[in-house]
């Protein structure tokens, strides 16, 4: 199993995972469940109705809009990294915050590398479970690495433009 | 020149520090070469046949001497002493130890030059006029616009591993010297009839193995909202485009599939959604960019400039270098000036570090410190007095860098081809050779004229084969180079891609091919014909038979 960091402010910090990731194949445990999309949209409203926290699995060709009106439900959403060389999830990321305003948590799993860090921040991810054994101190060093970014994105920082008029 | 303020050079520092971190890395073991392979390929490092390559992003091909003093400096010190300007505007240098990039890297920073997303899956380095800013064609300077998207593409966190590699082109001219029809997104700029500025938008266009010609997704899009709408194209693509094959992986594969129609309603569609006002750049950030270009300061001259006449009647070398070598500038008594990097018998694009530093200087003296590079692999001095001319060329001539063949035969685009290059199946440095060594006789390469040859030693046409009036492909029969030739492709504002001439012809008939092209041209030209047009009016037909007749 991978950690899981989370940001906490400008730390990142180890944090314990409540969460079970449940296999499509797998019958659901008791407590807090991460499910495919698929699981989610057959067998949601009874998984809800347990009252227990509910987190959804998306894969990159999966339409993060097909979620929209159940976001307020759920405490997160989990996009899929197959590769890291598949950038899809971040323009997940990105739509759950800028588009969706989701704000529950946004944990990147899969190929999950800490030369993403930063931009996996950027377009709103919260939660990742390192696959390449990092430690939180490296995954910091790896989010704070660049003083500036030149563009808006899903989080707050602000743009090279914005400092320059400061 | 865009100069850096102090966040663009923090932000270049950065990133050559973060590699430095991934090289140790790599050189403590810490990382395997398939791990660190993304990682480099982010940074433009590759590994080629011989050596390390590392490709340096000269943003719109625009440099200054100093930054082409340091080209000198590290070509001296870590090459072997010479350089290779590539079609993307960039400088390669192909013979890197992996253990001195870091230091290259830090060295390219001090100057404000980098490497980042010179390649990987990502925006690369923004292609644009090399005429930017000097010829009096352009309705704004496209330059300003290019530095926008360098900054915005730049470390950019959505877009940063998309299905393939994307590239930019910008013009601002009714004459294209960028070929933006064969770029992913290519921008035309041009004023409407009530006088605003706005951007054609062209969309999927490329070589490599599939060839196609771009579409045009916008008419008119305001240029304020360049950013939004850019973002809109790269999502829909980020999205959507195929990442199955690496082949089908562009762009362009998705605008043929969805249809240019489909394409550009999705991308309408999604540009609706954002929220233009936060994802535009403020009109305060544009006018910072634009006013941090560099202004230059033109004397008033008079149009007639007297000694650059006296010269050019009594020197005919001179002559003939202002006939194909200069250029109409948009300041009377100005002249612009191409360097061609195409000297009979040498590589097309290669420079060694002595002609470098011989171009710094004299873009210091005579060209108010700006140089470009052109995506036919040439240098130009944007900006010099006419009546400098003379002193321009007797100084390019004693470095051996005067050839008078601009546009002509012997100026050829071609890849690094076999000689380097980890993908190439035949050599296209020799077969350039051949062929320029065959208009050895200016008086002939002139009388021919406009003539592009363009020469890929593979089928991902790094050397622009589709669109050379003349294409030459290398391809591999089992195990011997053979090339097959194509006519009447168009990189320009008449884009058009080229069409496969026959059967492949072995290395040692290419030359001679080309010659009888050029024969059955000169014979069946109208007036003022160029090659290309000649082959438009006639088709195929008449050259097919001058290469393949004689064999019969």
């Amino acid at each position: 199993m991978h950690p899981l960091f989370k940001l906490a402010g400008d730390e990142v910090i180890v944090a314990d995972d409540t969460f079970i990731d449940v296999a499509d194949e797998d019958a659901i445990p008791e407590g807090d469940v991460i499910v495919s999309l698929t699981r989610f949209q057959t067998e949601g409203e009874g998984l809800l109705a347990g009252g227990r926290k509910i987190g959804v699995r998306i894969q990159a060709d999966e339409a993060v809009e097909d979620l929209a009106y159940d976001l307020p439900r759920l405490s997160l959403v989990a996009p899929v990294f197959p590769k890291y060389r598949d950038g899809r999830a971040y323009t997940t990321a990105t739509l759950l915050r800028e588009r969706l305003g989701f704000t529950g948590e946004v944990r990147a799993v899969g190929d999950v590398l800490r030369e993403q860090a930063g931009f996996m921040v950027r377009c709103g991810f919260d939660a990742f479970q390192p696959a390449d054994g990092a430690t939180p101190a490296e995954w910091r060093a790896a989010i704070h690495r660049h003083r500036h970014v030149y563009q808006r994105a899903a989080d707050a920082r602000p743009p090279a433009f914005t400092e320059r008029r400061a | 020149m865009y100069r850096y303020d102090a966040i663009d050079r923090e932000i270049v520092a950065d990133r050559a520090a973060e590699f430095r971190g991934q090289v140790e890395r790599r050189l403590g073991g810490d990382l395997t070469e398939d791990q660190f392979k993304p990682l480099r390929l982010m940074n433009g490092l590759y590994l080629q046949l011989h050596a390390y390559m590392l490709r340096i992003a000269i943003p719109y091909g625009s440099v200054n001497a100093a930054q082409m003093r340091r080209f000198a400096d590290i070509a001296r010190q870590y090459d072997k002493g010479y350089g290779h300007f590539t079609t993307r505007q960039n400088l390669q240098f192909h013979w890197i130890k992996l253990a001195d990039t870091p230091d290259i890297l830090d060295r390219l920073a001090e100057v404000d030059l980098h490497a980042i997303q010179t390649s990987g899956n990502c925006i690369r380095n923004v292609t644009s006029d090399p005429f930017a800013g000097a010829t009096a064609e352009e309705v704004d300077d496209p330059r300003v616009w290019s530095e926008v998207i360098r900054q915005w593409s730049t470390l950019h966190p959505e877009f940063s591993y998309l299905p393939r590699k994307f590239k930019f082109a910008v013009t601002a001219s009714a004459k294209d010297r960028t070929a933006a029809k064969v770029h992913d997104i290519g921008l035309a700029l041009r004023r409407s009839r009530d006088g605003t500025l706005g951007f054609e938008v062209m969309v999927g266009g490329g070589q490599g193995r599939t060839p196609y010609l771009a579409s045009t997704i916008r008419e008119h899009l305001p240029v304020g909202h360049l950013l939004s709408y850019i973002q809109a194209i790269l999502r829909v693509y980020n999205r959507h485009g195929r990442r199955d094959n690496i082949y089908k992986a562009r762009i362009k594969i998705l605008v043929a599939s969805l249809g240019a129609e489909e394409f550009a309603r999705q991308v309408e569609e999604e540009w609706a959604k954002i929220d233009a006002p936060t994802n535009d750049l403020p009109d305060t950030e544009l006018a910072r960019i634009r006013a941090a270009f560099t202004p230059l300061a033109f004397e008033t001259l008079a149009p007639h400039a007297g000694a650059y006449e006296l010269a050019k009647a009594s020197d005919p070398a001179l002559a003939r270098f202002a006939r194909n070598n200069v250029k109409a500038h948009k300041v009377a008594g100005y002249g612009i000036v191409e360097v061609s990097l195409k000297t009979i018998g040498a590589t097309p694009g290669d420079i060694t570090a002595e002609q470098m530093d011989v171009v710094a200087d004299l873009a210091e003296r005579y060209g108010l410190d700006d140089i470009r590079v052109t995506h036919e692999q040439n240098l130009v001095l944007p900006h010099v007095k006419l009546d400098d001319i003379p002193a321009v060329h007797a100084q390019l001539a004693a470095t051996g860098l005067a050839s008078a063949n601009i546009n002509l035969a012997s100026d050829i685009i071609a890849c690094p081809g076999l000689d380097y290059c980890a993908l190439a199946n035949a050599r296209a440095i020799p077969i350039a050779q051949h062929i320029a060594e065959r208009f050895s006789d200016a008086d002939h390469a002139e009388k021919v004229g406009e003539l592009k040859i363009k020469i890929s030693g593979c089928i991902n046409a790094c050397g622009h084969h589709h669109v050379g009036h003349i294409g030459i492909l290398g391809v591999d029969k089992k195990g011997e180079e053979f090339y097959q030739l194509s006519l009447g492709g168009s990189g320009a504002e008449d884009a058009s891609l080229a069409q496969i001439l026959g059967p492949a012809l072995p290395a040692n008939r290419v030359a001679e091919a080309v010659d009888q092209l050029v024969e059955a041209y000169l014979r069946e030209r109208q007036g003022e014909e160029r090659f290309l047009d000649t082959f438009r009016r006639l088709g195929m037909a008449p050259f097919k038979e001058a290469v393949y007749a004689p064999a019969l």
